[in-house]
């Protein structure tokens, strides 16, 4: 058999989920689609003594809007999300950014919230979430805290959820009129880990930018805001100088890591692209 | 080690085994159950070749567990055919050689069933989409392509009219 053994626990309710969380083991894991936690487990790279499947947990699968927030539950899947009229009318960014997650198996049981909790530093949701501004609530016996995308994610498949914790739910600004969204990606083949990528969201007021928020991935060990370059773009006009310019100064503030295929200085080309095309691409 | 008691409804018919929990649906489709049409090549959700339909939908049974499917309805390629006669899109296979090994063909046929399921006349960029996740290396996936967009044909057209 591929995996290690483990306990297998299958609650009907979140207050059973986070009875067994607050019981003082390390090794257990939450279980949603585990398409990337199976895979880690089938190749031995994650061990956990103890699964909690959330499958049958009922009413986590919604996507709904609350005021001017979208909320996903913790059970609401890629696919499902992808093909939302809500997420594509509200959160245009996230719903372009799908076109690039996985394949339609992998999107029939992986989660949104699963995806985030895993952190994989290539991955697009962590970046479309840090460039939106989503708020990560958080359930524990304790009590429940929402965690800003800003403060979640802390390195690579490394979050601040804490080990009696569960995300039970994803909050995502409503984009406001006139805001423009734009995703670019480079990676091997379509539907993999990014080799790296750019989300953007950008507001034009009288042809400058006035509002900018740039996020990258693959570039080291978690998806990264670009707070520089943001800062140094708004009030500059909205046109491709403007946005080539915007791609030089993302290059040389990212440090991705490198390998064989993929050295360092050529993700930091990429990421010039990228920016610069996504901005440019932004509707 | 601890056991579960599953109960699963594979091709239409209940089936139960007792399973522990480390226990891949792959294996035991083709293990435990004695269906190994479902093939298994990369193991880690890479290839696609052990893609069954879960519920109405495709899914890597390498990344599932089987206790995890406990009541879950399960199609796997053994439930395409009626006895001799082929389904629809394995006679396509068949006819436009949308195989050459066959490794990959169980997930490709499973992914086209998902496919087909929920769009009967599908553009050649969906086929390609639908199928992104499985891997063929004999191909070029182009025959496949052909395949599918043939058994998206024969799926639509009305049932043959009897001989007068």
């Amino acid at each position: 058999m591929k995996p290690a053994p483990f306990a297998y626990e299958r609650p009907s309710s979140v207050g059973a989920v986070l009875d067994l969380l607050a019981q003082d083991d390390e090794g257990t894991k939450i279980i949603a689609g585990g398409q990337s936690l199976v895979t880690m487990m089938n190749l031995r790279l994650a061990r956990p003594g103890r699964l909690i499947d959330i499958n049958r947990l009922p009413d986590l699968d919604y996507i709904r809007r609350e005021g001017d927030e979208v909320l996903i539950g913790a059970l609401a899947r890629h696919a499902d999300v992808k093909a939302s009229a809500l997420v594509a009318q509200c959160c245009p960014l996230m719903h372009m950014a799908y076109e690039w997650v996985a394949h339609g198996a992998v999107r029939n049981r992986g989660t949104l919230c699963g995806n985030l909790c895993h952190a994989d530093p290539a991955s697009e949701m962590p970046a479309v979430a840090l460039a939106m501004g989503a708020t990560m609530v958080l359930r524990s016996r304790r009590g429940e805290r929402r965690v800003a995308a800003a403060d979640f994610f802390q390195g690579m498949y490394t979050t601040a959820t804490r080990a009696d914790e569960m995300l039970v739910e994803v909050r995502l600004p409503v984009a406001p009129a006139g805001q423009k969204a734009g995703f670019a990606e480079v990676s091997m083949r379509k539907g993999d880990f990014a080799w790296a990528l750019a989300a953007v969201l950008m507001t034009v007021s009288d042809g400058r930018i006035t509002q900018l928020a740039i996020a990258c991935a693959g570039v080291g060990d978690r998806a990264r805001r670009l707070p520089s370059v943001e800062q140094a773009m708004t009030g500059q006009s909205a046109d491709s100088a403007t946005y080539a310019r915007a791609g030089e100064l993302a290059r040389d503030a990212v440090s991705p890591f490198g390998d064989a295929a993929t050295p360092a200085e050529y993700r930091k080309d990429l990421v010039r692209s990228l920016v610069e095309r996504a901005l440019a691409g932004a509707v | 080690m601890t056991t579960h008691a599953i109960t699963l409804n594979v091709n239409g018919r209940q089936r139960e085994a007792t399973v522990p929990a480390r226990l891949l649906l792959s294996d035991c489709l083709r293990h435990t159950l004695g269906l190994p049409g479902t093939h298994v090549g990369c193991e880690h959700g890479v290839c696609g070749a052990c893609t069954v339909v879960m519920d109405g939908r495709a899914v890597r049974s390498c990344l599932t567990f089987a206790v995890q499917a406990d009541g879950s309805r399960l199609t796997t390629i053994e439930g395409l055919a009626n006895g001799a006669q082929l389904h629809p899109i394995q006679e396509a296979f068949w006819e436009e050689h949308g195989l050459q090994c066959g490794f990959c063909t169980p997930g490709m046929l499973m992914a086209a069933h998902e496919l087909l399921s929920r769009n009967p006349d599908p553009s050649d960029d969906e086929i390609r989409e639908a199928i992104s996740g499985n891997l063929c290396r004999c191909t070029g996936y182009t025959y496949i392509v052909n395949a599918i967009r043939s058994a998206a044909a024969k799926l639509r057209a009305p049932a043959p009219a009897s001989a007068a």
